[in-house]
């Protein structure tokens, strides 16, 4: 379950049911689930789409920063996922 | 937009595929047109794909199988496997007959997406009653297939009087079978549902209870069930945005090939709904009358023409409004400010009095009108007036 406190060393991944894909219709990431859908914001995209159950939130924030040439983006990173999980868009053990 | 009355045309972003009015079970509420037995039509695998492909293209990306009970169809993999090809997230709905754990394997293996599956009730007794079949033990080890091939289970109630006071045991059989997602849809008064409206309204004592039972257990679960909890119009003095606005997000397909705004739209009268095997959904999306007749506002009439609610419900439904008030364009009788809105009170106070006349005897004794063939052909050949107020 996703009540596990969140630290750079969680590796979150795509919750049961969820999917992520981009639609150009849309210009947007949009995360589908049973009989629905969240158009995601360009950053929320490009935090889920780097949560592959393989890296973890340090993989993934240090990518973000390299990618955006950004610092200090562990706080939104870490937000984000956060809202995720208590979405179930995001599972972590 | 120069013209304020002239709505900007989106893309449809879902897709209903109703399969097949064939089904297995016989429900009291069934949403499938009274006359369902007189359209057999259904059609080819070939105008499926043809219409997912011409969807997707114009950017659905949710699709809905359904029916009647769209396991019926053989070709439902073939369906499903070009569907999730395209790009589709695929929604099964079903009641569960017909799903084997081989079949649910090759589902599953064609890349659907989701099941969700349909319950009566909790209890045994009444969910054969209300379907008119044995299916309750079946839509348990339905649950246990769907679980097996790890699809999220989500579950779909249909509630009314018969079965609102069961709410609690609903949720609690819900949450045993470890629904992640629930739905208590109170009966929306379209079709077979219309026709049986006196006998399935709740009283507004039972909506309180319900929906107080509901919010305990939201209380109680917290994130590890979602429970979705669908109000009455009728009792809420208030319209829903139907469809979230007609022809704005959903494109209905029927089993012959019509295409609607919302699946009961056929019945509206001097409309034309195009049919997919002479038409391209683009075509039929963007240029059809019947998917602009009631797009945006420009449309209505008084009192919704002035009302500062316009934007929010877009007027309820015309499917309501044909029914009860005998004028598609008229504001949804549901609303509170509807001139016909009187009627839908009656309805309601009829169904409390019927209520508490009942109490005390069996269901069984109540006059429902069973979806099937036979009442299907019944109704339509009695079918002359549309708004006919079904009296007890």
């Amino acid at each position: 379950m996703s009540a596990a406190p969140i630290t750079p060393a969680t590796v979150p991944r795509m919750g049961t049911g969820f999917r992520m894909q981009w639609e150009p219709v849309q210009n947007a990431h949009v995360l589908l689930y049973p009989e629905g859908m969240v158009k995601l914001n360009p950053s929320a995209g490009e935090i889920m789409k780097r949560c592959d159950g393989q890296r973890d939130i340090a993989a993934i924030v240090a990518d973000l920063e390299a990618a955006f040439q950004a610092q200090g983006l562990q706080g939104d990173v870490i937000g984000f996922v956060e809202l995720a999980g208590q979405q179930r868009w995001l599972v972590w053990d | 937009m120069s013209d304020p009355t002239k709505p900007q045309v989106g893309h449809p972003l879902w897709l209903l595929a109703e399969l097949t009015y064939r089904c297995p079970l016989h429900c009291v509420f069934c949403y499938n047109p009274v006359d369902f037995a007189t359209q057999e039509q259904e059609l080819s695998t070939e105008d499926w794909l043809r219409v997912l492909r011409q969807g997707r293209e114009m950017g659905a990306v949710q699709l809905g199988l359904s029916g009647g009970e769209p396991l019926l169809r053989d070709d439902l993999e073939v369906i499903v496997a070009e569907a999730r090809r395209l790009g589709y997230y695929t929604n099964l709905l079903t009641s569960g007959v017909g799903l084997t754990p081989a079949r649910a394997k090759a589902l599953k293996d064609a890349g659907l997406d989701h099941v969700q599956l349909s319950f009566q009730d909790s209890t045994r007794e009444m969910n054969d009653f209300l379907s008119h079949t044995k299916t309750f033990e079946l839509k348990n080890k339905v649950a246990k297939i769907i679980k097996d091939q790890g699809w999220p289970m989500v579950m779909n109630v249909v509630i009314h009087r018969m079965n609102i006071d069961h709410m609690d045991r609903i949720i609690a059989m819900a949450h045993e079978m470890g629904a992640e997602y629930v739905e208590l849809a109170n009966t929306q008064y379209y079709s077979w549902a219309y026709v049986n409206r006196e006998q399935l309204l709740p009283t507004h004592e039972q909506l309180k209870r319900a929906e107080a039972i509901t919010d305990a257990w939201r209380a109680k679960l917290g994130d590890t069930m979602k429970l979705f909890y669908v109000a009455p119009d009728y009792h809420e003095g208030k319209a829903k945005k139907c469809v979230n606005g007609w022809g704005n997000m959903f494109l209905t397909v029927v089993p012959d090939g019509t295409a609607v705004p919302c699946h009961t739209a056929k019945m509206l009268p001097g409309l034309a709904f195009p049919n997919v095997k002479a038409m391209s959904l683009r075509e039929i999306w963007y240029e059809s009358e019947g998917f602009n007749r009631y797009r945006g506002t420009g449309w209505m009439k008084e009192p919704c023409a002035s009302c500062e609610h316009k934007e929010e419900d877009l007027g309820g439904c015309r499917c309501q409004a044909y029914m009860i008030a005998n004028d598609p364009a008229a504001a949804d009788p549901v609303c509170r400010f509807s001139p016909e809105h009187h009627k839908v009170v009656e309805a309601v106070a009829r169904a409390e009095a019927l209520a508490t006349s009942q109490a005390g005897q069996t269901v069984k004794e109540f006059p429902l009108v069973f979806r099937d063939p036979a009442s299907s052909r019944r109704l339509s050949a009695a079918q002359t007036a549309p708004a006919t107020e079904t009296t007890p």
